[in-house]
């Protein structure tokens, strides 16, 4: 406990030493590491944010916990239930077990399909490559959009109206499907998901690579030139020295993924509310708190199943990450 | 990059987005209401807002000229229904000296955030619509009554819209400005270009489907992506199957949703659903409307607000649009003539912070919104919307709208819709839509388990205190 401490507050005085050096006038007999002033501007950076985070997450979170267990719709008292919240959920709410099963398909999606894809752009954009900038700017412009525009430009993109949508209107006028019976890419239930699936990773596949694409600019050349002298060439220098060297990007990637896919939200809910066959978790608390419904003890209990979700790779992360310190 | 600075955002970025979503009802709940009321900064710090009944206040009269201020929330965002608004708005302030301050919203997205709108700082007065769901808000006490202006404008008004505006406890909260009914509309030139005629029974409706089918053309045009126009088409066939006094039963709980009479609508719907738009779930009505004006579809069952599609689209051509009443199945409630009409309703906010001191202002436009004249010019601007006050001046009606007040006049039961006759959070997006959508998704299916279904999801809802 006492090392943990120590190790918290290491960097502080490091700051402050650093910061006093350029400042003959320090008087030197008070040898404390820390200034008055330090000490507040302590207090002030680590308690401010200390406050916001406890108040407006954790204490907001428990708030989520004690109101799942109500059936509260916004206005007057607390009436307890119970567990009926929890039971109805897992029994009986149709919504419920198509939105989970939603949610793991976006993982698994963005993780086999995604995420590689954002690592193998990085990969080819980190080559000297003519124009490379151009590339870049065109994968990574779907993250600069807002998602309400990313979510309309796909409306677009799969209209079903003869003449509207791109995507069945290059199908039948290219006569792959004849024009009567183009999918509905949006209102089928059982394609719309993996349409929205598409439209999720043309965003997801740009941020992952330029986050993977910063990471690479980063790895010492002469790794890369070592390799090659002995004799490795590009695929052996990726597999056995570039990808090891990037263990911490690589960690970051897959909590992004993950975080992403949990809380997949706008695209779904810009199409259609997230129904018919578009459930998320994020689209059935919306539904059920914030909406003219106003469920919302109900809405909170998916919230709460949520987050129990997201602790797992959330707790994954920080022991590998206090591991990793603790070495 | 540097290691500590990614490290440190994407713990941030964990943290918050796990946390962010448990939180979300609350934040966004905040949020939402904030921004739904752009214009609604409290003026004065007022914390005690006007509710009960209040009968010795005296309504203002619009012919004096008001002073302060009135914020009103509405939710008519279509262009043709802004300018009505705006027309109103400066008739309203040509009368009074009083120009109200409006915050319009998105007609969607204003039903999606109603409960933090009203719960949080809400304006003065708001667009709503009658029927259950207008009890719902104002049991909560979310709504002020309005008694004193109703006593006298209501008799400029029909029963009926009397009783669509009476809250649980008897007080009125709300002046019915609007409605519009539920009807099969159709191109007449298509139908005159291709022989057809009006079916009046079930069987002719078939047939006619049929017809239309083999003439390359998509008999019924339907769009469910926003999940209620497809209770339209429930509302109807159970009325006709079952009768006023049961649909209204199942709608408030009474009867129950397992009862062989809704598998029996089931059924009857079922027959329709051949005859859509292929990719109906993925549209909106008005892409669907799009397909009767292009003359690619033959019928399209819809309210009458349609017709703002066919203004907006093809301007000028709104004359070649008719309707007819959904044909009748042949048995004892034939003559009930049953169908849905919405009400569009203003009603008075409990908890904007300004109504102590705008309620005369506020009263004022509840009684200028009550007159024929009011109304009218709302109609001006978009013909689906039918004035609901007695001294409206019917010679300014085309056609269309005075065979739909014809329509509406004949019917001895009105309904409001099922997402107006039932309670809020069991209408929502992954309640009854969702049902609905997972009917039509296999409308030849056993609908036991999804009945079942239905009902559970009823069972489970919060108590209703009304």
């Amino acid at each position: 406990m006492s090392e943990v401490e120590h190790k918290a507050l290491t960097p502080a005085p490091a700051v402050a030493a650093g910061a006093g050096v350029p400042v003959p006038k320090r008087r030197p007999r008070h040898y404390s590491v820390l200034t008055r002033r330090d000490k507040v501007l302590l207090a002030v950076m680590v308690g401010v944010p200390l406050f916001i985070f406890v108040v407006l997450i954790w204490a907001m979170a428990l708030v989520s916990v004690v109101l799942s267990f109500t059936d509260w719709q916004g206005i007057g008292p607390l009436n307890f239930v119970g567990l009926q919240n929890y039971t109805y959920l897992f029994q009986s709410y149709p919504a419920f077990w198509p939105a989970l099963s939603h949610n793991l398909l976006w993982l698994l999606f963005f993780v086999c399909f995604a995420t590689p894809m954002g690592i193998l752009l990085a990969v080819c954009l980190d080559r000297p490559l003519r124009g490379s900038w151009i590339y870049q700017s065109i994968f990574f412009t779907p993250v600069v959009l807002s998602l309400a525009v990313v979510g309309f430009i796909w409306e677009l993109q799969y209209s079903p109206i003869a003449g509207n949508g791109f995507i069945d209107s290059l199908l039948s006028g290219t006569g792959l499907v004849s024009a009567n019976s183009t999918p509905d890419w949006l209102g089928d239930p059982s394609i719309n998901i993996w349409a929205v699936l598409v439209a999720a990773s043309w965003r997801h596949i740009g941020y992952i690579m330029v986050l993977y694409l910063a990471g690479l600019k980063s790895v010492d050349p002469s790794l890369r030139e070592a390799a090659a002298i002995d004799g490795a060439n590009e695929r052996q220098t990726f597999f056995h020295v570039v990808f090891p060297v990037m263990a911490p990007i690589n960690v970051v990637i897959v909590v992004v993924t993950v975080i992403e896919s949990l809380r997949a939200f706008d695209i779904a809910y810009i199409i259609n509310h997230g129904k018919n066959g578009l459930e998320l978790l994020s689209t059935l608390i919306t539904n059920n708190s914030i909406s003219e419904a106003s469920l919302i003890g109900f809405g909170s209990a998916i919230a709460v199943v949520l987050l129990v979700i997201s602790l797992v790779p959330i707790v994954l992360y920080l022991t590998r990450v206090m591991r990793s310190e603790e070495q | 990059m540097d290691d500590q600075v990614t490290r440190r955002e994407v713990l941030k970025k964990g943290l918050i987005g796990a946390a962010g979503l448990t939180v979300l009802p609350t934040v966004l709940a905040a949020c939402s209401s904030t921004t739904a009321t752009p214009t609604a900064a409290p003026a004065t710090p007022v914390v005690t807002p006007a509710t009960g009944p209040t009968p010795t206040a005296a309504p203002a009269t619009p012919a004096g000229q008001l002073t302060g201020t009135l914020k009103i929330g509405s939710n008519h965002s279509d262009a043709s229904e802004l300018s009505g608004m705006k027309a109103i708005n400066a008739a309203f302030a040509a009368a009074t000296g009083l120009a109200p301050t409006m915050n319009t919203v998105d007609h969607n997205t204003f039903q999606d955030q109603i409960n933090s709108y009203l719960g949080g700082t809400p304006d003065d007065a708001f667009t709503w619509f009658s029927g259950f769901r207008m009890r719902f808000f104002a049991s909560k006490g979310l709504a002020t009554n309005i008694d004193d202006v109703w006593a006298t404008a209501k008799s400029n008004y029909t029963a009926g819209f009397a009783t669509s505006v009476t809250g649980d406890d008897q007080h009125v909260y709300g002046i019915p400005v609007d409605y519009y009914p539920w009807c099969v509309f159709y191109r007449p030139s298509v139908f005159t270009a291709k022989g057809y005629t009006v079916p009046a029974t079930w069987t002719d409706f078939i047939a006619l489907c049929n017809k239309m089918k083999t003439d390359g053309l998509t008999p019924i045009a339907f769009s469910d992506k926003d999940g209620w126009p497809a209770m339209g088409t429930f509302d109807i066939l159970d009325l006709r199957l079952n009768g006023y006094d049961f649909h209204i039963g199942l709608m408030t709980g009474a009867n129950k949703w397992t009862d062989p009479k809704v598998t029996a609508v089931f059924k009857q719907w079922a027959q329709l659903v051949p005859f859509y738009t292929s990719g109906y779930a993925g549209l909106t009505w008005q892409q669907a409307c799009d397909t009767l004006i292009s003359k690619k579809a033959g019928m399209f069952f819809l309210g009458l607000f349609l017709t703002g599609e066919f203004s907006t689209v093809e301007k000028g051509t709104v004359t070649d649009v008719d309707f007819f009443p959904f044909p009748t199945l042949g048995n004892s409630y034939d003559a009930e003539a049953a169908l849905d009409a919405p009400i569009d309703i203003w009603m008075v906010s409990a908890k904007s912070p300004s109504l102590a001191a705008d309620l005369a202002n506020v009263k004022a436009y509840m009684s200028f919104w009550a007159k024929g004249s009011t109304q009218v010019l709302m109609y001006k601007a978009n013909n689906g919307f039918i004035p609901t006050a007695n001294d409206a001046d019917t010679t300014q009606y085309d056609p269309l709208t005075q065979k739909a007040v014809k329509i509406v006049s004949a019917a001895q039961k009105i309904t409001q819709f099922m997402d107006r006759d039932t309670r809020p959070d069991f209408a929502g997006a992954n309640g009854m839509q969702s049902f609905l959508l997972s009917f039509l998704k296999n409308p030849t299916q056993d609908t036991t388990a999804l009945q079942a279904s239905i009902q559970k999801f009823w069972d489970a809802l919060p108590a209703y205190a009304g």
